[in-house]
């Protein structure tokens, strides 16, 4: 330690050049090294303003088909960064191998040194380690896949007409949250597998859909039996996925299409279940790999200002009544929660070992190692979230019930509370409890083929509006009339939304 | 470890496409939006972008998701003053009062618009979109007289300064190959026998001498193949192409009489700059001829077009000479296409309507690409009026159109110039 102290510290910009920036990668790979974080290769590519709202536009893939709805938000994002509503984040990474982080061209070296150990090191061992991207992502192929399906669509495009191809993408849009399997893992195949199943697939898929199409008259006992049959089977979460395989008009091209948003959509999945996570754990790395850097010698004491005010920045959390509250921020709750586990480990209190006996006192990179690998935002909170920390937020919680004229006051932060607002905050970030259960129930597929999916309400909350809308374009991927039901506390069935919506008044 | 990439040079504008493919979905409120924008502009920066809003329902993209109601229970950060069992008055629905917000199922959605800039390129595309000038096509044929050279290959003729040194020498080459191939063949059998008799013990000496001179004789002949022969020339060759004449000339007719007031100007001069943007997107060069008149026509400059008040009498007839003769002398109409703007309120002395119609009938409209008069009032219609409507009957190049108030404007001016069904 003696030694390093006395070592030239980096130049702190604030300009950066090419070199500057190779010097500090490495150093922050050392170090990063020291903390065993394990990373996928780092490709660090140097982008512009503009073509970072092309990055926002397409959420941050660097290769996309084309549709309109990724006009629309780049149109909102250009218009929000040039009246100045909104500054651009200063990093995008993608979970690819190798791992492509993007740097703005504007920033100081501070904010790009900032960057790489965010998200290079940070980000990039999330993706590498973490359970959830290790089952459901293959970050080795999704470059290749994006690839695939930019050609695939522009090639349909060509032949079938862009409107066509339009509003298939548009339905598979509104039904791209459903595209994902949340409880059955899948299993691994490789890109060049995927492209040759893919052809073998259009070939076979059509016979797939017979059961649906069986004409063949059947004795009047055989038909009794199969009007007591359900189909499908079981009740099926993943819609688009029976969409793909069973709905019954689908051409071949529009099968493969409504399987390239699916498979985006599972990509993501494990995106929005980490949010906490993920971006704590970036959070908490660049701070921790940047001080060290600094504890050596090799950083001023301008660039740590500058970082400090910046992170700062980044992990504040305003208090429900300040005119900036919008919620928890993830920044804040992750960075907090991994430090507040490493004091854990490091310097347990009593009440410390009581909650955390496992852990208090123990080595804290391997804890902190072991936590990022194998948790989700929901049992992350659940599992780890300490009384201290609900201590320094001020966490409570709110009931509202609509039956009650008052909002009341559920838990705060004392004895009592710990537990109920660690389950209800774990709860919170629970994409079962947020996503409105909606599963495939019954096909008629005796009659006239009509689709019902059922809707079990989470706590009594109701379908928002927008499902009549929904519902117009599982329609249009179906082609026979589709039902929405939903199933009361009390197992009452009744039917909220239908299409055509004739039926809707029948 | 890392790779550090610059990107800074590859192309942006990615989500051009994108972009693109959004304008055109929502093409008909953008439209709507444009047009509305037309009438409510001042008329300086009528050709810049334009602010876009469309209500944002239009443009949602529908999710299953959550709705108001039901039982929830959120946590939230700094408690400063509740405790367990505290009663919160709920607050005013709409208010956000801690519901939701921040989370990926919240659509938030609000009642604003989505507002967005185009370009003025954008704009104009959009203002002028299924519009074309009239009577373009039957005119063009028996009026070109621009001419644009072109290259158009080779020749085996021409001048020097066109020598085409490559494609000459080629073909010499061609032509000594194929000149002198067969007598090398030759000369190649010949020296392989004369090397073999040398070779040869006993050979014939006379045999040898013959042969030494046949081999001398062919290389003779070899050499006299000419190195280039006229036969070899190649010249570029240029050709003439005919093209349309991109030059059209906008004549600006404005009665400023007392009973044109400054509303009744402007709504004028709205038409002129619509029908001048327009014309600018055909024509390169687009000259524009103010002449105002009461009863006697004058050519003046744009500020004085517009600003200048004069009172007294109409003689719309002292307009149509002068604009005649200006064309005569300076806007040829083999060389020019001509567009004629009038704006007037209708009014003009009873006697010289039907003077007006002799002039139009015979010196004028048989030469312009389109007359458009735009009457603008509210009132009953004057001789004028009527003699025009009389030669809309004959020509197809002259429209009379009617405006009562700003916003018809825009709507007449896409009425005159719709594009006609093929």
């Amino acid at each position: 330690m003696a030694k390093s102290k006395q070592r030239q510290p980096l130049s702190d910009g604030p300009e950066w050049t090419f070199e500057l920036l190779q010097s500090y990668e490495q150093e922050i790979a050392r170090v990063a090294a020291h903390y065993r974080l394990n990373t996928y290769p780092n490709q660090i590519e140097i982008i512009t303003a503009e073509q970072m709202m092309d990055a926002y536009a397409s959420v941050g893939m660097p290769i996309g088909y084309t549709h309109w709805s990724f006009g629309k938000r780049f149109i909102e994002t250009e218009q929000g960064y040039k009246r100045g509503q909104m500054g651009l984040a200063y990093e995008i990474v993608i979970n690819s191998d190798p791992c492509i982080a993007y740097l703005m061209e504007e920033n100081t070296i501070t904010m790009q040194a900032l960057v790489i150990a965010h998200a290079c090191y940070g980000h990039n061992s999330f993706f590498k380690n973490n359970y959830l991207f290790k089952t459901w992502t293959d970050a080795s192929s999704i470059i290749d896949y994006l690839v695939f399906a930019k050609q695939y669509i522009s090639q349909c495009e060509r032949r079938y007409g862009v409107e066509e191809v339009e509003s298939i993408l548009d339905s598979c849009h509104a039904l791209m949250n459903y595209g994902v399997d949340r409880y059955k893992r899948p299993a691994h195949i490789s890109f060049k597998e995927e492209q040759l199943r893919q052809q073998e697939r259009e070939a076979y898929l059509q016979s797939q859909v017979n059961d649906l199409w069986r004409t063949i008259p059947m004795k009047p006992a055989e038909l009794k039996l199969m009007a007591d049959k359900c189909f499908p089977p079981e009740p099926q979460e993943n819609i688009l996925y029976f969409i793909e395989k069973k709905a019954p008009l689908l051409e071949l091209w529009q099968r493969e299409v409504v399987r390239i948003v699916r498979k985006l959509g599972q990509y993501f999945y494990p995106q929005r279940q980490t949010q906490v996570m993920n971006e704590g754990w970036a959070t908490f790395w660049h701070y921790t790999l940047l001080n060290h850097l600094y504890d050596e010698g090799l950083l001023t004491d301008r660039f740590m200002l500058e970082f400090l005010q910046s992170h700062t920045n980044v992990v504040a959390q305003p208090a429900y009544n300040s005119p900036y509250y919008s919620g928890i921020n993830p920044y804040a709750l992750g960075f907090n929660m991994f430090c507040d586990i490493r004091r854990i480990c490091e310097h347990p209190t009593d009440e410390d070992r009581r909650w955390f006996p496992d852990i208090a006192g123990s080595n804290w990179l391997d804890t902190l190692h072991f936590a990022m690998q194998n948790f989700k935002d929901e049992s992350f909170i659940s599992q780890y979230l300490s009384p201290n920390l609900i201590r320094k937020f001020k966490l409570f919680s709110v009931l509202d019930d609509e039956r009650q004229e008052y909002l009341s006051v559920s838990a705060i932060h004392n004895e009592q509370g710990y537990h109920e607002i660690r389950q209800m905050l774990s709860s919170q970030y629970n994409l079962s409890n947020n996503e409105p259960n909606i599963q495939v129930y019954n096909v008629n597929v005796n009659g006239d083929r009509a689709l019902t999916l059922r809707y079990i309400p989470n706590h009594g909350i109701p379908l928002a509006n927008s499902r009549n809308e929904v519902l117009k374009h599982l329609h249009r991927l179906w082609k026979f009339d589709v039902f929405l039901e939903q199933m009361d506390d009390d197992g009452e069935l009744k039917i909220i939304a239908a299409c055509p919506e004739k039926h809707a008044a029948a | 470890m890392a790779n550090f990439i610059d990107r800074r040079l590859n192309a942006k504008g990615k989500s051009t496409v994108n972009r693109q493919r959004f304008i055109n979905r929502y093409k008909q409120q953008i439209k709507k939006a444009v047009s509305d924008a037309v009438t409510r502009r001042s008329v300086t920066d009528i050709d810049k972008g334009e602010k876009i809003s469309i209500p944002t329902r239009d443009i949602s993209e529908p999710i299953f998701h959550q709705g108001q109601g039901g039982v929830r229970e959120r946590v939230h950060p700094g408690n400063d003053q509740f405790t367990r069992g505290d009663k919160i008055e709920r607050p005013p629905a709409g208010g956000g009062g801690g519901s939701g917000s921040g989370e990926a199922s919240d659509s938030g959605e609000g009642q604003d618009d989505f507002v967005f800039q185009i370009s003025k390129d954008e704009y104009l595309e959009l203002l002028f979109e299924d519009l074309e000038l009239p009577n373009l096509q039957k005119n063009r044929l028996n009026k070109l007289v621009e001419y644009q050279t072109y290259r158009a290959g080779y020749t085996t003729d021409g001048v020097p300064t066109n020598i085409n040194i490559v494609r000459s020498l080629r073909s010499s080459l061609a032509r000594r190959t194929a000149m002198t191939a067969g007598k090398k063949r030759e000369l190649h059998a010949l020296e392989q026998e004369l090397t073999e008799l040398q070779n040869t013990v006993g050979a014939s000496a006379d045999r040898i001498l013959a042969l030494k001179d046949q081999i001398e004789e062919l290389k003779q002949k070899i050499k006299k193949v000419p190195f280039i022969d006229t036969f070899d020339l190649r010249f570029n060759n240029f050709a003439k192409r005919e093209i349309p004449t991109s030059q059209a000339v906008m004549f600006c007719l404005m009665d400023v009489s007392g009973s044109m007031d400054q509303a009744t100007k402007d709504m004028a001069k709205r038409f002129y700059i619509l029908l001048y943007l327009f014309l600018t997107r055909t024509y390169k060069n687009l000259e524009v001829v103010y002449i105002r008149h009461h009863t006697q026509a004058k050519e003046v400059d744009e500020h004085e077009f517009f600003y200048s008040q004069e009172t007294g009498g109409t003689i719309v007839s002292s307009a149509l000479k002068l604009m005649h003769e200006i064309q005569q002398k300076r806007y040829p109409a083999e060389e020019w296409n001509i567009y004629v703007a009038q704006a007037s309120d209708g009014d003009n002395w009873a006697d010289d309507s039907p003077l007006c119609y002799q002039l139009l009938e015979k010196q004028i409209l048989p030469f312009v690409r389109y007359f458009s008069y735009i009457e603008i009032t509210n009132r009953a219609h004057q001789t004028l009026w009527r003699e025009y409507e009389q030669l809309t009957e004959n020509f197809d190049n002259m429209a009379v159109r009617n405006i009562r108030q700003v916003e018809d404007i825009y709507p007449v001016f896409r009425e005159l110039f719709k594009k006609q069904a093929v």
